[in-house]
């Protein structure tokens, strides 16, 4: 066997994968350090609110992983992955917000001479949660929030159901392309139009609010939490890389990259195409809102405002300035990019006085942001993770070239 | 020898333009057929009819010896009953290396979750190289597809289809842009091919047909004009009027 | 007959009269100066009969306390106020008679009732009164509050009627005060009839009014009831606990005890941590409470819980039924009738109101789409920064009018300047990005989404956040109005006449020019087209700037209605997406289907819908998505080969 060619391996293992090794690395010095440097629990250089800033951040990491998984390696630009991790938020943060109002109806409602009723304990959970919309009862879809592990059921379920189903429709049609994206994001408008109304049942334009504080933490305080938080956003990013370094390598790894370059040759190949981009699709989308579930919690406050349209283009737009096509340039272009968005629009970006006119970075931001991602469209394809490219390596690189060489669709967007 | 695929009058026609006119064509399960004809004769949309890329507005395609019909099917249905394809244009999956373009093509389990779940086993790793031999691409397993030359595209490709190990090979205009040596290589693999299986090639290059040496079907107008050797239907007084007289 | 007798007075002027006004009033002095409902009839009934030509202003001024009387005679003045007395004037002839001073003269005052009923004798002068601007204010009187009285000297008026408009408004409120008043039972039915055929909203209020019906209960439903329909106890228009609530109030049932009493009670009757013999902590459910509550009843006397089956036993023992305030089952009949029928109609009228809204939506979609479709089908292209466009064009519009004052004139100005501005922004974009990107579909997609925020932030910085306006010149302004049901704003018109010009010129520049030509031979085969000597880049520049300029006009028709907001293309973005998926690429017909289709749809879901606009938008993009399951390329899809491609 001295001629097998190295260049398939037979299984998955992190030795054959230095870059996951590498990243998965990076990852935990990372998590230690902000611990160690962290206002809770460490020597308090970084400060609560910056802690869930990062917490936040490598939320966001895992969905820009779970996109580049179905845009740059199976060719699906989806323009509603924001809205299933939407869709996890909003799952956790009904939970959150029943658990943490009943707790505090039930110490509102102690200071009365009987104690009251379990009816009369939802009504007043369910008159403080839905007055803002002028509703007293709990909506239909609000059945399970006094269940965790009903919700966090929903929080896999719901996204998974939809992607599903919205897949199935999709992929079954042979709907490819810009038609698709298209398509995707008529879904997430809709959702986000449908989260809006009042008579939804999710509070409308109001969303979900105070979902930082968890119930039954009280006395850990918001510093504590947010180093909780933090551990679990850098684990579930962690395995969440695992998962799809394992999806995107070996023999399943060349079906679905071989779907995004040519699909009609691989149903040629005779592999069931449909079916494979369906299980991409919705299991990006489930790790989305595992994603969503512990970034809101993290924000404290979720609107339908998350949802729209736009939320999903920007994730596309972080995977495209990492380089897609390779798991850890998502994840590095969600965190840069997303971290200084908050930097440049929080203010923190010093104006830059041309005598006549003042640069303000709260104005000027978007317009730097629009113009840079063209750029790097136009001049470098692959992204930041390109500039991975230049370090030398062995010559017997396995795997995937990324989609921008040889990847010529012609036949895309034709009519 | 019994009949592997049988066309049973399909006709199929793009807005008003009728592509196949009432075409019945039979290939045995084993051997080398060709398939000739000028420009619009419809070679091409058979093949998609067979391969189920192209709905016929009439007519049967049964397979095997249980004269399954394949009208209807999905192309990855059809492939996975034993049916490959070649196009005219080399169609490889650049990005990757030819290995991993061979291993995707060998013969296993084609459902999604057995795909998920795949191991590539050291049998898996022999076919390739086997295949790398006969295709004389084993010195460029490691290299990605896209940086081949056309004519190892095109072997490739062929490659990928033995790979599939299909019972019936449809192989479509296989000696485009190739130099003499390398036409006389694919002439030998499918050649060597067609020992096993049916083979059937569509070509308008008259001297690669000869080379092929093989009966021939020559299709006109979407319907077959003649059929028999090359020197049989290169006699045949309407083959001559429209083909081989302009 | 006393109108006809003012009929005769406004016609021949005051030739025949033979006593003056004084002398009449003179008559019953104590009538004039302190009139009652009672008498007031009489002394009108006396001032009408006379004829005489001053009669109607001194019925004004009675009505509005002007009228004053001299106390040392009795006689009658208007007056008016001068520094401490008052001057006082004859009142027939308005001539200065004298002085008065303050303790001389006495306002004469009627109360509200005798004014209600000087006001509707005053109604019929008015009605004839020859200024038509008075007459018409009398109409309007009258149907602000229509009473019995009104409708014979509204009938009389009729014939006299010069002035068509008014006259069909006289004819049109005879009929509806002769459905509510009039005595005679079968012409009151047959006028009734009539009102079938009138979709005003004032007449299908009277037929509400005569159709007003009221809850009601009893332990059967009287033989005399004129009952609209019966009430089950439970259905969705009266839960159990309203009907209930009716018996309560009838007084036919005792009054539940509701949970909340229960509480109060319970607390009212703590001692000592317990309540009877049970312990507070205990009551935190309400079938504890309500053991504790029936303890608690017995010995202290309260009122007992109405059990589930009492109040069943009660709501089975009673009738409960709508019943009609109109006692007579003829005129509720009759009106119920007329009431289907003019809704029938209505409905008919409403159908073509929506089906003109949706008409408009339509062209404001193929606007907007139509630039963005010639894009895609020419070159594979999906231009995100076209709503960027959309609203470039707006501001372009935005920006002449406070340069050029005259509304028409910078409208004038303004379309053909957005078509050049976006034409240039356009073939800019295509030069610099797009035509690096051939071939890439989604990368051209992502990277004028990336131009489109940038746009859109930089005319946030330019322009401000808040919404500019676009003023559409007067004559765009108003309506055209059908009747009550069917109207529609001119500015609608116009952007539909606009979107047709468009339709017509793409068709043309498409169809029968070189340019159009070349375009058409590269959509189809691009390949080919550049081997005969069409030079691609140059199509593909024309076209896009072609799309866009188109974009641009579309920016101007919506700001004239809609507000112009750095935001406003991102507005119509995704509608113009599903229009152009939904009807398919490459074809201008195409565009046009799926406007329509998605316009309608909108339109069409919002009827049924109206108070939720999002909600119709979610059910339009949920059907178009279902939609593409069907024809996956679009309502008019190319064929053939080509499209397989």
């Amino acid at each position: 066997m001295t001629a097998t060619p190295i260049a398939l391996r037979p299984r998955f293992t992190l030795a054959g994968n230095p870059s996951v090794l590498w990243a998965l690395l990076v990852l935990a010095i990372f998590t230690l350090g902000v611990t160690v440097l962290a206002e809770g629990v460490g020597a308090g250089v970084i400060s609560t609110s910056f802690v869930k800033t990062l917490g936040k951040t490598l939320c966001l990491c895992l969905a820009a992983v779970a996109m580049d998984v179905v845009w740059g390696y199976c060719g699906i630009l989806s323009l509603g992955h924001m809205a299933f991790f939407g869709i996890g938020g909003y799952a956790i943060g009904q939970w959150l917000m029943t658990a943490r109002t009943t707790d505090i109806v039930a110490q509102n409602l102690a200071g009365q001479p009987l104690p009251p009723t379990p009816r009369e304990l939802e009504q007043a959970v369910a008159s403080q949660i839905f007055g803002v919309v002028g509703a007293e009862d709990f909506p239909w879809i609000w059945a399970f929030s006094d269940s965790l592990a009903l919700q966090l059921l929903m929080v896999v379920l719901v996204p998974g159901l939809l992607a599903g189903l919205f897949g199935w429709l999709a992929f079954r049609s042979r709907v490819t392309g810009v038609y698709l994206s298209i398509l995707t994001q008529g879904m997430t408008l809709a959702l986000s139009l449908w989260l809006f109304q009042n008579d939804s049942g999710l509070r409308g334009n109001n969303g979900l609010s105070g979902l930082q504080n968890i119930p039954g933490l009280d006395q850990w305080g918001q510093d504590a939490i947010s180093i909780g938080f933090f551990w679990a956003s850098a684990l579930a990013l962690a395995l969440g890389y695992l998962l799809f370094a394992w999806l995107t390598s070996g023999r399943r790894g060349a079906v679905i990259r071989a779907i995004r370059d040519d699909e009609a040759r691989v149903r040629f190949l005779g592999y069931g195409v449909e079916g494979t981009k369906l299980l991409v699709f919705t299991l990006t989308a489930v790790v989305a809102a595992i994603a969503g579930a512990l970034y809101y919690p993290q924000a404290g406050i979720i609107n339908p405002g998350e949802v729209a349209p736009l939320a999903s283009i920007y994730l596309a737009v972080w995977v495209a300035i990492g380089g897609r096509g390779r798991l850890y340039g998502a994840a590095l272009g969600a965190a840069l990019v997303s971290l200084m968005s908050s930097w440049f629009t929080g203010g923190g970006a010093p104006d830059i006085p041309l005598g006549v006119y003042t640069i303000r970075w709260t104005d000027w931001w978007t317009v730097l942001l629009g113009l840079t991602f063209v750029a790097v469209t136009l001049l470098a394809p692959k992204g930041l993770g390109g500039l991975f490219d230049l370090v030398p390596r062995r010559a017997n690189r396995q795997g995937d070239w990324g989609p921008d060489d040889g990847a010529w669709r012609s036949e895309e967007g034709q009519p | 020898m019994s009949t592997l695929l049988e066309v049973d009058s399909i006709s199929v026609s793009f807005d008003g333009f009728r592509a196949i006119n009432n075409l019945s064509l039979t290939v045995p399960d084993t051997g080398l057929r060709a398939i000739i004809g000028p420009n619009g004769a419809g070679k091409t949309t058979f093949m998609d009819v067979v391969t189920g890329k192209t709905r016929p507005d009439s007519g049967r395609v049964l397979w095997g010896d249980g004269a399954m019909n394949l009208v209807g099917l999905s192309e990855s249905r059809i492939a996975r009953l034993g049916l490959g394809r070649k196009f005219q244009r080399p169609t490889v999956f650049e990005a990757q290396s030819v290995a991993e373009n061979l291993d995707m093509a060998l013969r296993n389990p084609r459902n999604p979750f057995r795909v998920l779940f795949a191991k590539r086993t050291p049998e898996d790793r022999t076919r390739v190289e086997a295949i790398a031999e006969e295709i004389g691409l084993v010195s460029h397993l490691g290299r990605r597809a896209g940086e081949l030359s056309h004519g190892q595209k095109q072997w490739l490709e062929i490659g990928m289809l033995l790979a599939q190990d299909p019972r019936l090979l449809l192989v479509d205009e296989p000696a485009a842009g190739m130099t003499v040596g390398e036409r006389e290589h694919t002439t030998d693999l499918l050649g060597r091919a067609a020992k096993t299986r049916a083979v059937v090639v569509v070509e308008h290059d008259m001297e690669f047909v000869r080379r092929l040496d093989c009966r021939v079907t020559v299709l006109h107008e979407g319907r077959v004009l003649a059929e028999g050797s090359l020197d049989h239907v290169t006699s045949d007084q309407d083959v001559i009027d429209v083909y081989l007289g302009r | 007959m006393r109108f006809l007798l003012a009929l005769a007075f406004v016609l021949l002027g005051s030739a025949a009269m033979a006593q003056s006004l004084q002398d009449l009033l003179q008559a019953d002095p104590e009538a004039v100066s302190n009139p009652s409902r009672r008498t007031v009839g009489e002394v009108l009934d006396q001032l009408v009969d006379s004829g005489l030509p001053e009669v109607p202003q001194f019925l004004e001024r009675w009505q509005g306390k002007e009228v004053w009387q001299r106390a040392s005679d009795g006689l009658f003045f208007y007056a008016e106020e001068d520094g401490e007395g008052h001057v006082l004037y004859d009142i027939t002839s308005g001539e200065e008679v004298g002085r008065a001073g303050p303790r001389d003269i006495k306002a004469i005052k009627p109360n509200a009732g005798v004014r209600g009923v000087i006001g509707s004798a005053l109604i019929e002068f008015q009605l004839t009164d020859p200024d038509p601007v008075r007459r018409q204010a009398a109409l309007a009187a009258i149907a602000d509050d229509p009473a019995p009285e009104h409708l014979e000297p509204l009938r009389a008026s009729i014939a006299a009627e010069e002035e068509p408009s008014i006259r069909v408004r006289k004819e049109r409120l005879e009929r509806l005060l002769s459905a509510s008043f009039e005595d005679d039972r079968e012409a009151r039915i047959a006028a009734i009839g009539d009102l079938g055929s009138d979709i005003t909203v004032e007449a299908r209020a009277v037929l509400n009014r005569m159709l007003a019906s009221e809850p009601q209960v009893a332990a059967s439903v009287p033989a005399d009831a004129n009952l609209a329909h019966a009430m089950t106890p439970g259905s969705a228009e009266l839960p159990r606990e309203a009907a209930y609530a009716m018996l309560v109030d009838a007084g036919l049932a005792a009054p539940l005890v509701t949970d909340n009493e229960v509480r109060d009670a319970l607390v009212a009757a703590i001692q000592d941590g317990k309540v009877g013999d049970m312990a507070v902590a205990m009551l935190g459910t309400d079938e504890a409470r309500h053991v504790a509550y029936d303890a608690l009843a017995l010995r202290d006397g309260l009122p007992p819980r109405v059990t589930e089956a009492e109040m069943e036993a009660a709501l089975d023992s009673h009738a409960f039924w709508q019943g009609y305030v109109e006692p007579d089952q003829g005129i509720t009949q009759a009106a119920e009738r007329a009431l289907a029928s003019a809704e029938t109609r209505v409905g008919v009228y409403k159908t073509a109101d929506v089906a003109l809204d949706a008409v408009s939506l339509a062209s404001i979609y193929f606007l907007a789409a139509i630039g963005l479709a010639i894009t895609f089908g020419v070159m594979g292209v999906i231009n995100m920064a076209h709503g960027e466009f959309i609203m470039m064009g707006a501001y372009t519009g935005y920006v002449v009018q406070t340069l050029v004052p005259d509304y028409t004139l910078s409208l004038i100005l303004a379309l053909p300047l957005a078509f050049i501005v976006t034409f240039a922004a356009g073939v800019v974009m295509e030069r610099l990005v797009i035509r690096h990107l051939a071939h890439r579909p989604l990368e051209t997609l992502l990277a004028t989404f990336g131009i489109s925020i940038a746009l859109q932030q930089i005319a946030k910085n330019i322009f401000g956040t808040q919404a500019r306006p676009l003023t559409s010149p007067a004559w765009l302004d108003g309506a055209w109005v059908v009747n009550d049901v069917l109207g529609i704003a001119y500015i609608r018109i116009a952007i539909f006449v606009l979107a047709l010009l468009f339709l017509g010129l793409l068709l043309f520049i498409l169809k029968r020019t070189r340019l159009g030509l070349e375009v058409r031979a590269v959509t189809q085969n691009p390949g080919m087209a550049a081997s005969m000597g069409i030079d691609p880049d140059r199509i593909a520049m024309m076209t896009f700037g072609l799309g866009s300029g188109i974009a641009g006009i579309a920016g101007v028709a919506i700001g004239l209605y809609a507000k112009v907001t750095s935001e406003m293309g991102s507005d119509y973005i995704v509608q113009s997406f599903m229009t152009v998926v939904v009807g398919g690429v490459g074809n201008v017909w195409g565009t046009l289907a799926g406007a329509s289709l998605i316009g309608i749809l909108q339109k069409g879901i919002e009827w049924f819908n109206p108070s939720n606009t999002l909600a119709a938008q979610t059910y339009m993009i949920l059907f178009i998505i279902a939609f593409i399951q069907f024809r996956p390329r679009g309502i008019v899809a190319m064929k053939g080969r080509a499209a397989g491609a």
